[in-house]
Order: C-alpha cells, then sequence, then structure tokens
C-alpha cells in the first residue's frame, strides 16, 4: 500500500476530529501487523470495502475515549447503545471520505460494531493491515487498513 | 416555518440535526433510520424539507430520493452524507436532491446548508 493510499485515511481520521469540539488530534506513524493478531480496543466499527480495492477498514477505540467523544460533539447520552453507534460513525465517515481520492468505486458497506477481543475481528491471513495510531486527550485508538488492488 | 424529516441510520446524526434545528425555522415532524421506514413516514407527515443519509441498510438514499420525489416532486432534500466523491453528489441532485453537505459536518455548516436549501 502506497504512502499516499495511507494519507488518505489520516486524513480522513484528522478531519473527523477536527469537527469536534477537542479539535487535538495526533496520528502516530502507521505500522504493519500479522492479521492473526488484529489491533484492537473495547469497541471497532468496521466497514467492508469492495470494487478496485477489496479488503475492510475499522475504527477501534476504548469506551472511555468513545464517551469523551460523545460528549465533544454535543452528545450527553453516553449509553451503550450510542458508544456503538459512534464508533459505526466514524469507521463510515473515514472510508466514505476516502471517495473523495478513490471515486465513487470505491464501495463502502454499512458498519458493523463488535466488542471484545481481538480474535472477533476476522482479517484474511494471507495479508497484513496498516495500523494507523490516533492519539486524542489522554487516550489511544487506531484506524486499520487491511485492503488489497 | 418548515416541517422537515430526517434520515440517517445513525441515531446520534439523527439526534444531533435535531439539535442543530432548535430554532424557528424548521420544525422535526418525523426521524427515519432507513430509506424504507422514510417513505412510510413521509406518507403520513408530508414534510417539506428532508436530510438525507446515502449509505443506509435495507434502502440507500438514492433509491429514497427517487422515490420521494415520485411522491412530491416540490420536495426540498439536502443530502447529508460521507460519500465524499462528485460522482455521487451529481447523482443525487440528478434523482432531485437540491443540496449536498458532506459529513463530517458542524452546527453552522448544517444551518448554512438548509438555509441556502429553503431560501432559493
Amino acid at each position: 500500500m502506497s504512502q499516499e493510499t495511507l494519507q488518505v485515511f489520516i486524513d480522513g481520521v484528522v478531519n473527523y476530529f477536527q469537527h469536534t469540539n477537542d479539535k487535538d488530534v495526533k496520528v502516530g506513524t502507521p505500522y504493519l501487523v500479522e492479521n492473526n493478531n488484529p489491533a484492537a480496543y473495547d469497541v471497532t466499527g468496521i466497514i467492508g470495502i469492495s470494487g478496485p480495492y477489496r479488503g475492510c477498514v475499522y475504527f477501534t477505540a476504548p469506551r472511555i475515549l468513545l464517551k469523551h467523544l460523545l460528549l465533544s460533539i454535543g452528545e450527553m447520552d453516553t449509553s451503550n447503545e450510542h458508544i456503538f453507534d459512534l464508533v459505526g460513525e466514524v469507521a463510515n465517515t473515514i472510508s466514505g471520505n476516502a471517495r473523495s481520492r478513490f471515486g465513487h468505486e470505491f464501495m463502502i458497506s454499512v458498519p458493523v460494531m463488535i466488542e471484545g477481543a481481538p480474535n472477533q475481528i476476522h482479517l484474511p491471513s494471507r495479508m497484513r493491515s496498516y495500523v494507523i495510531p490516533v492519539y486524542w486527550k489522554a487516550y489511544h485508538a487506531a484506524v486499520v487498513i487491511c485492503l488489497e488492488q | 416555518m418548515l416541517s422537515l424529516m430526517i434520515v440517517d441510520d445513525s441515531n446520534i446524526i439523527r439526534r444531533k440535526i435535531e439539535r442543530c434545528n432548535d430554532s424557528d425555522k424548521f420544525r422535526v415532524v418525523a426521524s427515519a433510520a432507513n430509506g424504507a421506514e422514510a417513505l412510510d413516514l413521509f406518507k403520513q407527515t408530508r414534510p417539506q424539507v428532508v436530510t438525507m443519509d446515502l449509505t443506509m441498510p435495507e434502502m440507500d438514499g438514492i433509491a429514497c430520493i427517487q422515490q420521494l420525489m415520485a411522491m412530491d416532486s416540490n420536495l426540498r432534500i439536502l443530502v447529508i452524507s460521507a460519500l465524499s466523491d462528485k460522482a455521487t453528489g451529481i447523482e443525487a441532485l440528478k434523482k432531485g436532491a437540491r443540496g449536498f453537505l458532506c459529513k463530517p459536518f458542524t452546527d453552522d455548516q448544517l444551518l448554512e446548508a438548509l438555509t441556502e436549501l429553503t431560501d432559493d
């Protein structure tokens, strides 16, 4: 995957947080992981990708980050339902925004949200994923890109 | 005051749009989580303005716009979507939408887009 492709998703996550009330987000250096050991925090929103690129993009974050993020977008109800809704919406927004670079053939699914251990995220074992670390407030999260062309 | 229906599969986005419209210009009369639900609620409430997400389960936004416009060609639809490519925006406009706001958006951007939609 090219640096240019990764930059599209880095720009997407920065753009998302810059539309909240706490805009100061930092993105770390992306790194590769084996798909038998996927990166995951408490809650994950996964978007399936089809078209010229195939695979998935997911946003994964600890519950406490998502609670603060809800407050930061003006949502005072930090219930579990809204935490799941938000993690899916972040994943959807980052993936959807990528179409400005990849075009309308970059097809995205509706989000699937999961909670719990990393072993619940099933990724193709023959591929590796790029992890983009995200630092917001005192919390860590990640955008993970598993795509093949 | 204009009646407004919000269509988005995210409850937090629906609630955000509702909060933004806490003014004397729009009155939210319906809120739907997908295109099929939107069609049912449209028949019951006949809103003048609709905000429409595109990526939704059961019936997506483009198909819903087409069916809503067949029922009311004067309907003013603002698409609010993360799909930021030009082709998608053009397709929505061809189906009858009058405006396009890309997610993520601020309260000010939403109010500006709704005002442009209803002032023309």
